[in-house]
C-alpha cells in the first residue's frame, strides 16, 4: 500500500473548497436573469380544491409568473411514478394513484404543491404566494396506516379501494406456519418503527433554466442521481428530451435517500422557467423540507419466531403494514418489500420464513428510503424479536445468536438473498471484546449503588448492498437497471480524470476514487480528477444510494483502469521493444520486468497522443469506458454493542458506550468508512432516542422544524468505538461490501435492547426520550 | 430600504438592503459570500455562523441593517491567505466533515469556542458548546476530535509566540 493508494488513511482533497467556504451548492448559483419560486403549498391534508384565483398575487411587486396545475397539464407535463412495480399476491399490479407536480382538483398531504409564484426576489415571491387565494373543501384525513385500511376510512387516490397500494408476500407461508404450530417455544411482538424526517443539512432545491435559442434546458438540482433525474424527467414528465435536458448536481449537502427522488419542485421550476422566459431558482426552507422531504420507515409489524427444543429458530413469519404516504414515490414500493423482506433471515439460519407486506396510503408525505431503507427495519424486527426471545427462552442474547449463526457460503436463505461471506462470531467476539461485555454485570451493580438503571444492547445485522444486478431487480420489477459506468481519461501529460455515475455528497469519492487510481498507476492523487454530477459530462450513471458507490461505482472505474493499463503497457511493450507480458506499472514508471528498462507513466501516454509511435494498427488516446453491473448484491454485515444508564428520576438516558464491529470487505480508506461509520451510528441513535415524525389526526405535521423534530446534537452522542474485520466480498474485483448504511441498520435496536435491559421490560417504543423512558418505568412499578 | 456598511474580511462594504434582510443574505446574495450557508428558518442549525466584532453570531438572527457599523469574519475569511487557519487544518486531517454544508459554521463556532477557553478543552465542555450546530453526516465524532486537536496546536502556537516574545 502506497501512501496515498488502496488502504491509506489519506485526508480527503474535495476539504480545501468546504473548509473555506469555496463548495457550490445548488443555492449557491446565479444565473443572468434569474428570479425566485416560492411555491403555495396545501395547508390541508385531504381536500378538493375548488378555485384558484391568482390575480391579485399577479399585480404584486416584482412577479413574473404565478402558475397553476391546470396550466401545467395543458403543456403535457406528466404525473410522477413509481419506477418499481409490484404485484399483490393475487397477482393485480399495485394501485399507483395520480400525483401531478401541482396539484389540480385536490390535494392530499399538508405541503402537496398547489401553485408557484416566480418574482425578482424570494421576499416578493413570498409576499405574493400569501396573495394566491385557493378556496378549498375539506375532506376528513387519515394519517395512521393501519386505519387507513379499515373500511369507511377517507379514500385517498379513487384508483385504491381502502386505500391499500398492494398486499405483497415473499416465502413459504405453509412451511413457516407449520414450523410455528409445532415449536417448542415462539416469541411474538408487535414491532412499531418509527417514522423518520431524514434531514440531510442542505434543503432541496433546484433551479432551472430554459434557453429559447437553443430550445434547451439546464436543471442544477439537488440529485444523488442526476442521470435518473434527467431520465425520468424525459421519458416520464414530457419536460424536454434527454440530449435538449442537462441535470448538473453540483456539491450536494447530504442525501440519506432524499435527494433521490424527482419531486414535483424541479420539474416545475424547468417548466416555469420556460412559461416565464427566465431561469427560476427554488430552495427549500427547513419547515418545507419537513413537509415535503420523502419520509422514512413508518412500519407497524407483528411477527412470531419459532423455536425448537435446542433454540434453534425453525420458523419466522411476519406481517408489516407500511405507510407511503400520500403518493407513491420514486423507489418507495421497493423499500418495504424486496429491500426489507429479503433480509428477514439477518445472520441466521432460519429454515421457514413467510413475510406479508400491505402499503398503504395515507394523508402524510411520501415516504420512501432513508439511510438503511428497508433493512434498518427488518434488523430492528430481527433483533428486538431475538432479544425478547432470549430472556424468554433465559439464555444470553449471544448465545442465542452464536448457536443460530449462518456459518457457511454461499448460503441461500429462504427469501431470495444468497448471502456469499461473511463471519458473523468474528464480528460479536470483537465487538465483546471491545465493550468488555464481561465486565457489564459489575459495572451494572456500581451504577445501581448510584441509583441509575444500566442497561447492555446487542445488534447483529446484515444488509443488502452494492445495489443491483440488473437482471436480478429487473425481474423484481426495477424500471432501471442498476449498473454503473466510468471513463477513465488519461491526458497527453499524463493526468488523469475520471468520470463516474456515482455522485458524491459527502462520501469523499474525489478521494477514495483517486486512490484506485494511485494504485494502478502510481499517478499523486492531486493529479487525478474525479468528475461527477454532470449529465453533459458523464456519459450516464444510476447515482449513489445503497451503499453501492464502492462496490459498483469503484467496480466499474477498476474495469476502465483495465482497459487503460492494457493499451499502456501495448505501447510501452512497443516503445521499449519489450514482450507485452513483461511490463510492470510500479511508482509512476512503466518498465520492463528484471530489466532496468522503463519509461515514466507520462512518456507513455505522451505517445499515446503524439502517436508518433505507436503499434501497427492502433488508434490514438488513452481513455477508456467501462459498464459494471455486478454479479449479486454485496453482504455488509456486523455487531453493535450498546451500554446505557439511565437515571430513573428523569427517564434521561444517558449512552455510556457504543461499539461498532463491521465486516465491510476490503477497504480503500479507513478514515473515511469510520466516517460513514459514525454518521450512520448517530442517525440510528437519533431514531431510537430523539426523532419522530408526528402527524396530528388532522395531518397537521407536529415536527416540522428543529424546535419540534430533535436532531442529534452532539451533546447527545459518545464517541463511538469502531472497528472493521474482513472477508473479502467474492462477486466484485474490490472484494468491497459498502458501508454507508450499517450504522443506520444496526444501532436502533442495540439501543433499545439495552434500555429494555436496563428498564426491564419488553418493548418501548422509539424514539425512547425522557417522557417515555419516565412513564415506562412509573407504569411498570404500579 | 436601508444602508448597510460593514467591514467583511478586512475590506470595507457598503450597500442597500430591504429592511428584513438578514445578515445572512446581505452576505450572500449582496457580497456574493456564499460559505455561509442557511441550513433552518428558526436559528438552529448554525450552518449561517459568522464572526461579528470577535464573536460568534448566526447571522440569520441577526438584520443586516442591525450588523452596520460591525466587523464581520465569514469562513471566506479565516485563513491566512494560502495558509488554513489551525481549525480549519484540523477539520480536514481528522476528517471533521462529509457533505460539508454545516462545515463554515462549525469551523467559525469552533474558533470561537477556542478562543473563549483559553484554559484548553475537553470533550465534555466541546460537545456542550456545539449544542448550536447541527450535523447530519459525521456523528460529530471526528468534529469533537478536530476542535480538540485545533484547541491544542493552537495552546502551542500562544505558547511558542509567547516565548519568542520573552
Amino acid at each position: 500500500m502506497g501512501i496515498e493508494g488502496v488502504g491509506a488513511r489519506v485526508a480527503r482533497k474535495e476539504d480545501k473548497r468546504f473548509i473555506t467556504g469555496g463548495g457550490r451548492y445548488v443555492d449557491d448559483m446565479v444565473v443572468p436573469g434569474m428570479k425566485h419560486a416560492v411555491f403555495v403549498r396545501s395547508p390541508h391534508a385531504h381536500a378538493q380544491i375548488k378555485k384558484i384565483d391568482v390575480k391579485k398575487a399577479q399585480g404584486m411587486p416584482g412577479v413574473v409568473g404565478v402558475l397553476t396545475g391546470k396550466e401545467l397539464k395543458a403543456d403535457g407535463i406528466g404525473n410522477l411514478i413509481c419506477g418499481w412495480m409490484i404485484h399483490s399476491k393475487d397477482g393485480t399490479p399495485m394501485k399507483m394513484g395520480a400525483w401531478s407536480p401541482l396539484a389540480v382538483d385536490k390535494v392530499r398531504y399538508v405541503g402537496d404543491a398547489v401553485v408557484i409564484v416566480v418574482a425578482d426576489t424570494k421576499g416578493q415571491a413570498r409576499d405574493a404566494a400569501e396573495a394566491v387565494e385557493i378556496t378549498y373543501k375539506e375532506l376528513k384525513a387519515v394519517v395512521d396506516a393501519t386505519k387507513a385500511i379499515q373500511p369507511g376510512a377517507p379514500q385517498i387516490h379513487a384508483e385504491s379501494d381502502n386505500n391499500l397500494i398492494f398486499d405483497w408476500e415473499i416465502g413459504d407461508g405453509k412451511a413457516t406456519d407449520a414450523a410455528i404450530k409445532s415449536a417448542a417455544h415462539v416469541t411474538r411482538m408487535k414491532i412499531v418503527n418509527n417514522r423518520l424526517v431524514p434531514n440531510a443539512m442542505e434543503p432541496r432545491a433546484a433551479l432551472g433554466h430554459y434557453d429559447k435559442a437553443e430550445d434547451h434546458y439546464t436543471c442544477w438540482t439537488t440529485s444523488q442521481n442526476p442521470h435518473v433525474a434527467r431520465l425520468v424527467m424525459s421519458a416520464f414528465y414530457n419536460v424536454a428530451p434527454e440530449n435538449k435536458l442537462r441535470v448538473i448536481a453540483p456539491d450536494v449537502g447530504g442525501g440519506f435517500g432524499s435527494k433521490i427522488y424527482i419531486y414535483p419542485e424541479e420539474i416545475v421550476c424547468l417548466w416555469a422557467s420556460k412559461k416565464t422566459g427566465v431561469p427560476v431558482k427554488w430552495v427549500a426552507d427547513r419547515t418545507e423540507s419537513f413537509l415535503a422531504d420523502a419520509h422514512g420507515r413508518d412500519h407497524v409489524s407483528n411477527v412470531e419466531m419459532a423455536f425448537d427444543k435446542d433454540n434453534r429458530i425453525t420458523g419466522l413469519k411476519v406481517d408489516t403494514i407500511a405507510n407511503l404516504g400520500a403518493y407513491m414515490s420514486l423507489f418507495s414500493s421497493c423499500v418495504p418489500t424486496y429491500l426489507y423482506a429479503t433480509l428477514l433471515s439477518g445472520q441466521y439460519n432460519i429454515p421457514a420464513i413467510h413475510a406479508n407486506v400491505r402499503t398503504v396510503y395515507t394523508n402524510t408525505a411520501p415516504v420512501d428510503a432513508y439511510r438503511g431503507a428497508g433493512r434498518p427495519e427488518a434488523t430492528y424486527l430481527l433483533e428486538r424479536t431475538m432479544e425478547t426471545a432470549a430472556r424468554e427462552l433465559g439464555i444470553s442474547p449471544a448465545e442465542l445468536r452464536r448457536k443460530n449463526f449462518i456459518t457457511s457460503f454461499p448460503h441461500q436463505t429462504p427469501v431470495i438473498m444468497n448471502y456469499d461471506a461473511g463471519d458473523y462470531n468474528a464480528s460479536l467476539d470483537a465487538a465483546m471484546k471491545a465493550a468488555d461485555y464481561a465486565g457489564f454485570a459489575k459495572r451494572k451493580a456500581d451504577a445501581a449503588k448510584q441509583g441509575k438503571l444500566r442497561g447492555i444492547g446487542m445488534s447483529c445485522y446484515i444488509e443488502a448492498c452494492g445495489i443491483a444486478p440488473s437482471a436480478a431487480v429487473g425481474s423484481l420489477g426495477a424500471g432501471v437497471g442498476l449498473w454503473e459506468s466510468a471513463e477513465v481519461r488519461v491526458n497527453a501529460v499524463g493526468t488523469i480524470e475520471v468520470l463516474t455515475g456515482s455522485h458524491s455528497h459527502g462520501q469523499g469519492h474525489e478521494t477514495t476514487f483517486a486512490q484506485l487510481v494511485n494504485q494502478r498507476f502510481g499517478v499523486p492523487i492531486d493529479s487525478v480528477s474525479i468528475v461527477h454530477g454532470d449529465t453533459d459530462k458523464v456519459q450516464m450513471g444510476m447515482g449513489t444510494y445503497g451503499s453501492r458507490s464502492g462496490a459498483v461505482g469503484m467496480s466499474a472505474i477498476v474495469k476502465a483502469l483495465d482497459k487503460v493499463e492494457a493499451k499502456a503497457k501495448k505501447i510501452a511493450a512497443h516503445l521499449l521493444e519489450a514482450d507485452e507480458g513483461d511490463i510492470v506499472i510500479e511508482n509512476g514508471e512503466v518498465k520492463v520486468a528484471g530489466t532496468d528498462k522503463s519509461l515514466p507513466w507520462f512518456q507513455v501516454a505522451l505517445a499515446a497522443y503524439t502517436a508518433h509511435n505507436l503499434p501497427a494498427g492502433m488508434e490514438p488516446g488513452l481513455k477508456e469506458t467501462a459498464f459494471y453491473d455486478p454479479a449479486n448484491f454485496t453482504f455488509p454485515a456486523g455487531c453493535y454493542i450498546s451500554e446505557v444508564e439511565i437515571d430513573p428520576e428523569t427517564g434521561v438516558t444517558d449512552i455510556i458506550q457504543f461499539v461498532a464491529a463491521d465486516d465491510f470487505g476490503n477497504i480503500i480508506n479507513p478514515m473515511i468508512v469510520e466516517g460513514q461509520v459514525h454518521g450512520g451510528i448517530a442517525q440510528g441513535i437519533g431514531q431510537a432516542l430523539l426523532e419522530g415524525a408526528y402527524y396530528d389526526g388532522s395531518g397537521q405535521l407536529l415536527t416540522a422544524s428543529y424546535m419540534d423534530y430533535t436532531m442529534p446534537r452532539a451533546g447527545d452522542l459518545p464517541s463511538f468505538k469502531v472497528s472493521t474485520s474482513n472477508t473479502p466480498c467474492p462477486s466484485n474485483p474490490l472484494g468491497i461490501k459498502g458501508c454507508g448504511e450499517a450504522g443506520a441498520i444496526g444501532s436502533p435496536p442495540a439501543i433499545i435492547n439495552a434500555i429494555t435491559d436496563a428498564l426491564g421490560v419488553v418493548d418501548i417504543p422509539m424514539p425512547a426520550s425522557p417522557a417515555t423512558v419516565w412513564a415506562t418505568i412509573r407504569a411498570t412499578k404500579h | 430600504m436601508s444602508d448597510v456598511s460593514l467591514t467583511v474580511n478586512g475590506k470595507r462594504v457598503s450597500g442597500s438592503a430591504e429592511d428584513r434582510t438578514l445578515l445572512v443574505h446581505f452576505l450572500r446574495e449582496h457580497l456574493g459570500l456564499t460559505g455561509t450557508h442557511v441550513g433552518c428558518d428558526t436559528s438552529q442549525c448554525g450552518a449561517c455562523v459568522v464572526h461579528v466584532d470577535g464573536r460568534a453570531v448566526k447571522s440569520c438572527t441577526m438584520l443586516a441593517v442591525q450588523a452596520s457599523g460591525s466587523t464581520i469574519v465569514t469562513i471566506e475569511g479565516l485563513a491566512d491567505g494560502a495558509e488554513l487557519h489551525p481549525v480549519q487544518a484540523a477539520f480536514k486531517e481528522h476528517h471533521g466533515l462529509q457533505c460539508g454544508f454545516c462545515t463554515p459554521g462549525m469551523i467559525m463556532t469552533a474558533t470561537d469556542m477556542i478562543a473563549r477557553h483559553p484554559e484548553g478543552l475537553d470533550e465534555a465542555t466541546v460537545r456542550a458548546e456545539l449544542e448550536g450546530n447541527i450535523c447530519r453526516c459525521t456523528g460529530y465524532h471526528n468534529i469533537v476530535k478536530a476542535i480538540l486537536a485545533a484547541s491544542e496546536t493552537m495552546a502551542k502556537g500562544a505558547k511558542g509566540k509567547a516565548k519568542q516574545a520573552a
